[in-house]
């Protein structure tokens, strides 16, 4: 059984976030955020729109549009802050973006061998040749049941939304992240697409990692079961619990967690 | 109109008399009397300055503080391992012209034969090419234009290249026109005329570099003229050095359902004219006009596009992208004429500029006179910079941000380089650019 809090396990958390503030444009987001992420576990953080998911989600990724005016993250004992976004990924931090950007031109195979070699290097790891990396990227694309002629396109470009969302967990497949941050990786899916997008989630699940699933929905935990589920409202957590807790939300709405939360004063 | 005229000559052309001993010697009567015109012209017409329209971004004063003199009297010898780096790794056959002159040494032609002629331009006036005498300076109109007057008075040598009609090249024609000489001011005139018989298709490659970093002078001028439903491909590669003075004038004249894919990329000089322009002489003919300009430092790279819809059913798109770095400058104007007669046109333009740093400039100027009512034209003009959003996702997945930047820019350039249809060419050309924006050091 996983420990929620992690004052009650010896073992050292993967991610460790404490008293997280950010904001954009002098206007605060997030707003004394406390996580706690082991390796192995899956924590799924939903809230109303506005809360602060997607914020909480491009400050991990290092996005400079949002300053973070307080607190800390430690990733693997190291201050994730400080870190230029290229050092987060190669560190293994993966961001599967709500909106993945299109970028005409860069094409998908390069642009992923190129970031893979990157990581690679970083984790003092050989370089892989053209033919190792085609080998093991077919393997992938199969995982994900992507078309493998979109590898032969410019990044996204003219991809439909549910192939876009299934690009970035292949992307994740390649990289091999520890840990694996998805932004509403759900919204914009029809069911089979979300099946087998949240498949390829579950077989890269390995006691060494760890997943952060960010969601509006309930849908997605049918597949991806979190071991702990996180309310994130005005800028914090304001009520942690397990997978029951996301069925609890689906069925009475994230009004009646924000009125026990106002009534009780902070969490 | 009155100023110009009377405003004093600031580009002497007797001065430039001394070319007239370098140009053709036992010239045709019909040449002699072109070259007199010409002459003539250029002396009127005096070095455009920035009061004239269409020289009103692009300053080419420092030109008259040259004296200037024939390239050739100073050309050293080369050898074939000397000009080996700008060959594409192409197999083809090649003319390559050292200062302006042919040099059969270095040049490798096809056998000779009816249906593929391709050698100096100067070697076929002399031998009273009746296909020259039909053309030459038949296209590319020096009435209104300096340079184009001063290279049709003084050319000295150039290509030409003519394919029977039906037949296709078994091979590109890599025109390369190699500047060697070191001697400050050293100009040449390349005069280049390419007939493609009616149904011929041919790939041309026309390309412009420097092996001295000098201040020397290039005025070029290319004619093609392609006959009912040939098909032409011309890649121009201007890559001079960063201290030279390149205006160039290419005119392409098309009869029916002729296709003409032109590309102009211009990479060196420190002032860059080029002047690329289409005629549509029938109807049903298709003018695709791709550029790419890359300027840094301080040079300026103009291109002023003419597609002259004289005709019905023709179409023409036009896709021209810049990167400007430095204090670097690029003018865009695309004029397009839409006659009276010219129903179902249509014509596409597009420019888009990237800038690299504060202190560049681009001036992009659409020019559309329209007078048929049924037709088709849209343009459009952009000016940014790169997608923070872009370099962001990139970075996001472990590439270095100098990386992301540079990958960002080689797309914007590849959108370009990647419509060349001679493989070698853009392989090459895709490698250039990975170079050119490899910070120093790397």
């Amino acid at each position: 059984m996983i420990n929620i809090r992690s004052g009650q396990n010896t073992e050292r958390d993967m991610l460790d976030i404490r008293n997280l503030c950010a904001g954009v444009n002098g206007a605060p987001i997030l707003k004394n955020l406390n996580l706690q992420v082991k390796a192995g576990e899956v924590h799924a953080i939903m809230g109303p729109n506005g809360s602060g998911k997607s914020t909480l989600a491009q400050v991990l990724a290092g996005r400079s549009d949002y300053e973070v005016t307080g607190g800390s993250v430690d990733f693997n004992g190291a201050d994730l802050l400080e870190m230029k976004p290229e050092d987060r990924a190669r560190a293994g931090v993966f961001l599967a973006f709500q909106y993945p950007v299109e970028i005409p031109g860069v094409n998908s195979t390069s642009f992923l061998k190129a970031a893979l070699n990157e990581c690679r290097k970083a984790r003092g790891e050989e370089e892989l040749d053209a033919m190792e990396f085609l080998s093991m990227v077919k393997q992938k694309t199969k995982l994900l049941e992507l078309d493998q002629s979109l590898l032969t396109r410019s990044v996204n470009e003219g991809f439909s939304g549910g192939e876009k969302k299934r690009n970035e967990i292949f992307q994740m497949a390649v990289l091999e992240p520890k840990l694996a941050i998805l932004d509403e990786t759900d919204s914009g899916l029809d069911i089979d697409a979300l099946r087998v997008v949240a498949g390829g989630v579950n077989k890269l699940r390995r006691p060494d990692n760890a997943t952060l699933v960010i969601t509006h929905y309930q849908r997605l935990l049918n597949y991806i079961v979190p071991d702990v589920v996180h309310v994130l409202a005005h800028g914090h957590i304001v009520k942690s619990g397990g997978k029951e807790l996301a069925m609890e939300l689906e069925e009475r709405g994230y009004d009646w967690i924000l009125e026990t939360v106002a009534s009780n004063g902070k969490p | 109109m009155m100023d110009t005229l009377n405003e004093p000559k600031t580009f002497p052309v007797t001065a430039l008399e001394a070319f007239a001993a370098f140009a053709v010697q036992e010239q045709a009567p019909w040449l002699r009397k072109i070259r007199g015109e010409a002459s003539l012209k250029a002396a009127e017409l005096g070095l455009p300055t920035i009061k004239d329209e269409e020289w009103k971004f692009t300053n080419v004063a420092p030109l008259s503080q040259l004296t200037l003199e024939p390239a050739e009297k100073s050309s050293p010898d080369l050898a074939p391992e000397d000009i080996a780096r700008f060959s594409f790794g192409l197999d083809c056959h090649r003319l390559v012209f050292v200062d302006g002159r042919f040099s059969a040494k270095l040049s490798v032609l096809p056998k000779a034969g009816s249906d593929l002629q391709v050698g100096s331009l100067a070697g076929f006036i002399k031998s009273n090419s009746p296909e020259v005498a039909k053309h030459l300076a038949a296209h590319a109109c020096f009435g209104t234009n300096f340079f184009t007057a001063l290279n049709t008075a003084f050319f000295q040598d150039g290509a030409f290249v003519s394919i029977a009609a039906g037949k296709t090249a078994d091979k590109p024609i890599h025109l390369l026109f190699v500047g060697a000489s070191e001697q400050p001011g050293a100009t040449s005139f390349p005069r280049t005329l390419i007939l493609a018989g009616k149904g011929a298709e041919l790939k041309i490659i026309e390309s412009h570099v420097s092996l001295a970093d000098a201040t020397r002078v290039t005025s070029a001028v290319t004619e093609l003229v392609l006959e009912p439903n040939a098909r032409v491909e011309h890649c121009k590669i201007q890559q001079d050095s960063e201290r030279a003075f390149h205006v160039a004038t290419v005119q392409a004249v098309l009869a029916k359902d002729g296709r003409w894919v032109s590309h102009s990329i211009a990479l060196g000089s420190r002032i860059a004219r080029n002047q690329v322009q289409a005629l549509f002489d029938a109807e049903g003919g298709e003018a695709v006009l791709n550029g790419l300009y890359l300027g840094h430092g301080d040079q300026l790279i103009d291109h002023h596009t003419v597609v002259d819809h004289a005709k019905p059913h023709c179409e023409s798109h036009e896709f021209y992208h810049g990167i400007l770095d430095g204090r670097a400058h690029g003018v865009f104007n695309g004029k397009i004429f839409v006659r009276q007669d010219a129903q179902k046109t249509n014509a596409k333009q597009t420019n888009r500029n990237l800038l690299l740093s504060d202190n560049a400039v681009i001036d992009t100027k659409p020019q559309l006179e329209i007078y048929a009512d049924d037709v088709k034209c849209t343009h459009g003009a952009a000016i940014g910079q790169l997608s923070e959003e872009a370099v962001f996702y990139l970075r996001a997945r472990g590439i270095g941000e100098a990386l992301a930047r540079r990958m960002l820019i080689q797309a914007f350039a590849s959108g370009v380089v990647g419509r060349i249809g001679i493989e070698a060419v853009r392989a090459e050309l895709e490698q250039m650019l990975v170079k050119r924006f490899e910070p120093a050091g790397e």
